[in-house]
């Protein structure tokens, strides 16, 4: 039995010693970096002085810090609601058969798949002011242009927008193949039984769909809450910090400037971890309630 | 029945799946159509819906000036697919079929990996290769990427191989095969369907990757094609057929894996989420 313990310990060998060393490392470094007081100098050559929570107090007391939480709250908030929303009903849609349903279910996988620097830069140029698609459409109907991406009224919707528009096809295969597996007779039993459309999907379809909805969620809240290339490309956080989140704003202060401030960066960017572990505990806690 | 309405019903249905799936992949066709469209007519007001007209001059500059950030991003999307799935087959092995003790804790760790933000990865990784002078290289950046591939194609491999029946790997344990032959011989052919996805999606993942890029790889020689694209936009460039006419270049890979391996992208999208 020990010898086989051992082999399967030597096929686990080589992803241990990855994860020790380009997980934990990086992720040890980075709190190091975040207690200490770097120069550009001491970044290269070591022995900057431990400054305790220093870069945490300066991160908090920052004119940056109100903005970027309350950015990455509503950021994080309207964009998994919406795509959750939109991805649902998409899913009950796609859910009955009909011609074409499977291929186009299919396309509508490709906003997910391409790059995030192609999907930014497109929707970039969507929103132009001057020469952008989006500004023509509400011409062509009778309403203002707007500045989407260079007015701080928003800049902030308009990166929600586009994020909402990644996020939709995830939402709707995961809930599809998650409808796939309500057994019909279910639905069938309650059509005996009379009841409606929408009681089927209230009393039926949403109850038996908790379990893949609260992963679905789950796992949106800790993508969207590392969005960053989609902002920084579209709007690099601004104007004047209109559309900083936590992501955006750590990457600008260690690396958006010819003068890096590692500490602080790293600080906001450990603030992260913390929201996305409080997500994953509420997901346990949700996961555990219905056994009782 | 239920689940078949009558034929007039469902081609309502197609007309309206028709109409959203439109609307959903608006902005790819837009990024074509601005691909086509004449410098000139770049700014037309009404913008030109179709490209009449349309000029290839975008994907000339493209040939001229991406080539190489192509070949870049191929090389580093291929150097992770490798270094993933040797990583993470075994693994998956392991976990699925040989259940050491301390395998659960493993596997609860890699979960939370996945939940690390990318921008303290950079940070780190940043922090350890300019000490070690290993910035601005693609094995440097194959390194970085496979991170956010790995802890994804343990799960996979664990998931689908806990599906290799018991009796098939104990026929070879007595034909005299070891744990590491049954491995090579038995296991990995069956799981060639999970080996695809899981490569898949960290060649994608490789391929998209602009975080690390532009923090572990912006001064080098041989960069990856989201820092060619973002170097087009950051340069205030207002050319933006040739930019996204590199977009749609940048796209190619994503659109041919979608088409000849659909069910494998919707395999990854979902085991993730949907288990047990």
């Amino acid at each position: 039995m020990s010898r086989n313990r051992w082999t399967a310990w030597a096929f686990l060998a080589p992803v241990t010693l990855y994860l020790l060393a380009f997980y934990a490392y990086p992720l040890y470094r980075n709190v190091e970096l975040s207690l200490r007081r770097y120069t550009v100098r001491s970044f290269v050559s070591g022995g900057a002085p431990f400054a305790g929570l220093d870069n945490y107090r300066d991160v908090v007391t920052h004119p940056t810090f109100g903005p970027a939480l309350a950015h990455t709250a509503v950021f994080t908030a309207v964009s998994l609601l919406c795509q959750f929303t939109l991805g649902l009903a998409l899913a009950v849609f796609f859910h009955r058969h009909f011609p074409l349903s499977r291929t186009l279910r299919a396309l509508f996988l490709v906003p997910w798949l391409l790059p995030l620097i192609v999907s930014a830069s497109t929707w970039s140029w969507m929103l132009n002011s001057e020469a952008g698609v989006v500004n023509a459409a509400l011409g062509a109907v009778g309403l203002d242009p707007v500045n989407w991406l260079t007015s701080p009224r928003w800049s902030l919707l308009s990166v929600i927008i586009a994020n909402i528009w990644i996020g939709i096809p995830f939402n709707l295969v995961v809930l599809h193949s998650g409808l796939q597996a309500i057994p019909d007779d279910v639905y069938e039993a309650a059509a005996l039984d009379g009841a409606s459309g929408t009681q089927r999907f209230w009393r039926i379809t949403f109850p038996l769909l908790r379990p893949v909805s609260a992963i679905t969620l789950l796992l949106g809240l800790i993508y969207t809450l590392k969005v960053f290339d989609l902002v920084w490309i579209m709007t690099r956080g601004g104007p004047t910090d209109s559309s900083t989140t936590f992501a955006t704003w750590s990457y600008r202060l260690g690396f958006g400037s010819l003068l890096p401030e590692f500490g602080p960066g790293a600080a906001v960017g450990n603030l992260l971890i913390v929201a996305a572990l409080i997500g994953g505990l509420a997901y346990a806690r949700a996961q555990r309630r219905p056994r009782w | 029945m239920v689940t078949r309405g009558a034929p007039r019903t469902a081609w309502w249905r197609t007309a309206l799946g028709l109409l959203f799936t439109a609307l959903m992949l608006f902005p790819v066709y837009w990024m074509v159509n601005v691909s086509f469209t004449r410098d000139r007519d770049l700014r037309a007001d009404p913008p030109h819906l179709f490209p009449v007209d349309g000029t290839v001059e975008g994907y000339r500059v493209v040939l001229h000036e991406q080539v190489p950030y192509l070949g870049t991003s191929l090389l580093i999307g291929l150097g992770t697919v490798a270094l993933t799935v040797a990583l993470a087959a075994p693994a998956g092995y392991a976990l699925a079929k040989l259940r050491p003790p301390g395998g659960g804790a493993l596997s609860f760790v890699l979960l939370i990996a996945q939940m690390i933000p990318g921008i303290i990865m950079a940070m780190g990784f940043y922090a350890i290769y300019l000490r070690l002078g290993v910035l601005n290289s693609a094995a440097g950046l194959v390194l970085a990427d496979s991170t956010i591939a790995v802890p994804f194609g343990v799960l996979i491999f664990t998931a689908f191989m806990s599906g290799i029946p018991d009796e098939v790997l104990q026929a070879a344990l007595v034909d005299g095969a070891g744990r590491w032959r049954t491995f090579r011989s038995v296991v990995l052919p069956l799981s060639r369907g999970s080996i695809i996805t899981v490569s898949l999606f960290a060649f994608l993942w490789a391929w998209s990757d602009f975080l690390f890029a532009s923090t572990l790889d912006a001064g080098g020689v041989s960069r990856p094609i989201t820092l060619g694209i973002y170097r087009y936009i950051g340069n205030n460039n207002q050319e933006w057929n040739a930019i996204m006419a590199t977009a749609v270049v940048a796209s190619v890979p994503a659109t041919v894996l979608l088409v000849v391996a659909q069910r494998y992208v919707a395999a990854g999208v979902t085991a993730g989420a949907v288990k047990d």
